[in-house]
């Protein structure tokens, strides 16, 4: 644990050495922080109210008030539902419902294997294919129940394929 | 500016655009065929990047060299993905639909045999005798495409493509002129903030360049967070110069010598395109220290939002560059004179900043001549929701809603009924039948109820709830609110849960007018235009389509079919088709069953609504329906 914690300081000081310590930078560094750990673990957050000199609530406080931001570990893969306009009105809350039903997990959630988080996003601009779901950063089309159910079982069987060629 | 530096400009830039256009026209006329390949968001979401590939592979199998350019996109989204050919001795032909196996024989047939493939035309960018071209079909007679008009035509990933269909000419011109010039040009022009408000821009850019303190700063709006607007994404992804150039003439006229733009983090393919535009204009140095030699200076910094809708708004989009919370304050003062940093800021939308090169090239009275009397120039919007031909349409103002929504959008599909239309998003409202001879302008929108918003229009017909659309607009103004002002904070979550219960049948017809209470105070007591207008969509519904909101609350009935909790799916037994087994099959909870007659029973406790078995069950069968209520669904025996 102690190890995993002094690797996520290391991580979060090697992306802030590229930066000034300015507090405009902080969004620019949140984002490059989260590219590489994929969420906020507390130390990145203490390393990087230390580096700007702020207090460390306002490191929090921006984490938690903007979207893209996450505090708990991603899934390998993952689903980001489009609740825009178009893709409500099309569906977009049943695709949900059928993603939930078929992770068992709630949107903001990981799945207990850390395979899937589900997210939803505002809009992702792809209005005309609704109701969207990106799928690790490709945008799916028409998501129906039935295309969550595929979608997943490529995935099951894209592992199962990897899991024969290692063995 | 002194007199030699102009001539180093002029010059300069002369031998740019030469170049640009030797490379240009080496392309089109070079004798070789090229494909065009549009990838922006929505054509990738069709596959279009699978097409590219199919037709890079299929081009080398048959080893043809020939080059496949990936262009934005053209505002044809119902077709994607759009492949172009342009080969000698035929017009550019545009075919849509396009899938690998198609893309494959487009090249061994027409690139490499002479057959262009006519069955999978969509149409020609040229007038011609072999194919309808896009001028013919009917929606052209009411488009006119401004900023629209290089997306789809032009590789937006190379700056010499957008110099030589005139890029950064505007910007020579621009330089040459004093910044007071180019500020009454803009005034003149009448050009208003395409951001949703209408503030003329000229009257903002003259603010700015008056007040004091420096540095100036510009900032380009690119945080379009409306949901079912995409023009700002299509244009940052499909003509990301144009915006540069707008943001480079403002920055010039106002005297500011750095800008930001400020891009959507949902936006990641025009955040890449927009950083690779930057690198190429910097290069040429149209952009950096003493641009084209002048002793003009600017640079453009280019910063993600990290999603919060709020951020839209000009003084939460300056929090979060300065990296607080996005949380607006109170105006005034604006951000024109007390803006980033506390310096005069100026902050235009993307589509104001692409109209600018336009004013400046052809004139503010070119710009006068289109449009209404009091909102000119042409109008964007993303047509979406239920309407054949979604996508991106520019219209001049002052064209009907019909026009957009009927003769662009060829109307509804599958012979639906037009219910309403939504226009401008979250602060946007409904607008009925009897509305739809509007014609739109920032002014007539606002006068029905509406709002121009940045532009997005859902059409939504007889199967969408009038309540649930007020209901989801509500839940995304609620989430998205910032928490600073109570109103806001605490009268959406409460409007929110009455319309809950409304949805779910238990509402009472005495919280119709609690709705309309808490909605006028909501835009009373909040600061920003989230809370402003965050009540809208329901005041306009409730406005337009009482009767709906009122089947819910006494009949607890959803006339149109969609709230969950006042429907059940029913299968009729007389219809079913006893040896077909597609709804079984595809039901997602297996809540279907056949009875001992192989009568398929959908047990209702289990029934998610999804709709699924209303899809699969075949059409000659039709077994499948939604009732409302729900007690409408006979007892089973």
């Amino acid at each position: 644990m102690i190890e995993e914690q002094a690797k996520v300081k290391q991580q979060t000081r090697r992306i802030l050495n590229r930066f000034g310590r300015k507090r405009e930078n902080l969004i620019p560094i949140l984002q490059k922080v989260q590219g590489k750990l994929g969420y906020f673990p507390r130390e990145a957050m203490l390393e990087i109210a230390e580096f700007l000199d702020m207090p460390e609530i306002d490191v929090y406080s921006v984490v938690t008030f903007y979207n893209q931001f996450r505090l708990i570990p991603p899934g390998k893969h993952s689903v980001r539902v489009c609740l825009g306009t178009a893709c409500h009105m099309k569906g977009g809350y049943i695709a949900l419902d059928a993603w939930k039903r078929r992770l068992d997990i709630d949107r903001g959630q990981t799945t207990l294997d850390r395979e899937f988080d589900l997210e939803t996003v505002a809009c992702v601009g792809c209005c005309v294919m609704a109701p969207v779901t990106v799928v690790d950063d490709k945008p799916q089309a028409k998501v129906e129940p039935t295309k969550v159910d595929g979608i997943l079982l490529s995935f099951k069987l894209e592992k199962e394929r990897q899991g024969e060629e290692s063995r | 500016m002194k007199a030699a530096g102009l001539q180093s400009v002029v010059s300069t830039f002369r031998e740019i655009k030469s170049r640009a256009e030797s490379q240009w026209w080496e392309l089109r006329d070079g004798g070789k065929p090229v494909v065009l390949v549009g990838t922006a968001t929505c054509g990738r979401a069709a596959g279009a990047l699978e097409v590219v590939q199919a037709i890079r592979d299929e081009l080398k199998k048959q080893k043809l060299d020939c080059p496949v350019i990936e262009v934005g996109c053209m505002g044809h989204c119902y077709a994607e993905p759009i492949v172009t050919i342009i080969k000698p001795g035929y017009p550019p032909i545009c075919y849509g639909h396009v899938n690998p196996v198609i893309a494959e024989r487009l090249i061994r047939e027409f690139i490499l045999g002479d057959d262009p493939c006519l069955e999978f035309v969509l149409g020609a960018l040229e007038e011609n005798d072999l194919v309808p071209s896009f001028s013919d079909f009917p929606r052209a007679k009411f488009e006119k495409k401004v900023i629209l008009k290089n997306c789809g035509y032009i590789d937006p990933q190379q700056i010499e493509h957008y110099i030589a269909n005139g890029g950064y000419s505007a910007l020579v011109k621009a330089l040459q002129m004093p910044p007071e010039k180019i500020i009454d040009e803009v005034k003149r022009s009448g050009l208003r903030g395409r951001g949703g408000a209408g503030f003329p821009a000229g009257e903002k850019w003259e603010i700015c360049r008056n007040a004091s303190g420096k540095p100036k700063y510009l900032i380009c709006n690119g945080d379009e967070g409306d949901p079912g607007a995409f023009m700002d994404r299509a244009i940052l992804e499909s003509d990301p110069h144009s915006v540069l150039e707008g943001m480079l003439i403002a920055g010039y006229a106002i005297g500011a010598p750095f800008g930001y733009l400020y891009v959507r983090a949902e936006y990641p393919l025009a955040v890449r395109r927009a950083q690779l535009a930057l690198r190429q204009a910097r290069k040429l140095n149209l952009l950096g220290r003493n641009i084209l030699g002048s002793d003009f200076s600017f640079d453009i910094k280019l910063f993600q939002g990290s999603g919060a809708f709020v951020c839209g708004e000009e003084t939460a989009l300056i929090a979060s560059l300065e990296g607080k919370p996005g949380i607006p304050h109170y105006r005034p003062p604006y951000p024109a004179t007390n803006g980033l940093y506390g310096k005069p800021t100026l902050i235009n939308n993307v589509k104001t900043l692409s109209f600018i090169r336009h004013i400046i090239q052809n004139g503010a009275e070119w710009f006068v001549s289109i449009g209404t009397e009091r909102s000119k120039g042409t109008a964007v919007f993303a047509l979406a929701g239920k309407v054949v031909n979604t996508g991106l349409t520019e219209v001049p103002m002052g064209t009907t809603l019909r026009q957009v929504i009927f003769d662009v959008g060829s109307g509804i599909p599958g012979g639906k009924r037009f219910k309403a239309v939504q226009i401008g998003g979250p602060s946007g409202g409904c607008l009925p039948e009897s509305a739809l001879d509007l014609p739109i302008d920032f002014d007539s929108l606002a006068d029905a109820g509406a709002m121009m918003g940045s532009g997005g229009m859902i059409v939504l017909d007889e199967d969408d709830c009038m309540v649930e659309i007020a209901r989801y607009f509500l839940d995304f103004t609620q989430r998205e609110s910032c928490g600073k002002c109570t109103f806001c904070r605490l009268g959406t979550k409460q409007m929110l849960e009455v319309l809950d219960e409304i949805t779910k049948g238990k509402g009472k017809i005495k919280d119709l007018d609690m709705l309309v209470e808490l909605a006028e105070d909501i835009k009373a007591g909040s600061l920003c235009g989230l809370g402003k207008t965050a009540p809208n969509p329901v005041l306009s519904t409730l406005r337009f389509f009482r009767d709906e909101y009122e089947a819910h609350i006494k009949e607890g009935r959803c006339p149109a079919l969609m709230c969950r909790e006042l429907i059940a799916y029913y299968i009729i037994p007389e219809k079913c088709e006893r040896s077909c087994d597609a709804c079984v099959g595809t039901c997602t909870v297996e809540a279907i069953s056949a009875n001992k007659k192989r009568v398929k029973v959908i047990d209702q406790e289990k029934c998610v609504k999804c709709g699924t078995c209303l899809t699969s069950c075949p059409p000659q069968y039709n077994a499948v329906v939604k009732l409302s209520p729900p007690s409408q669904v006979p007892a089973s025996k």
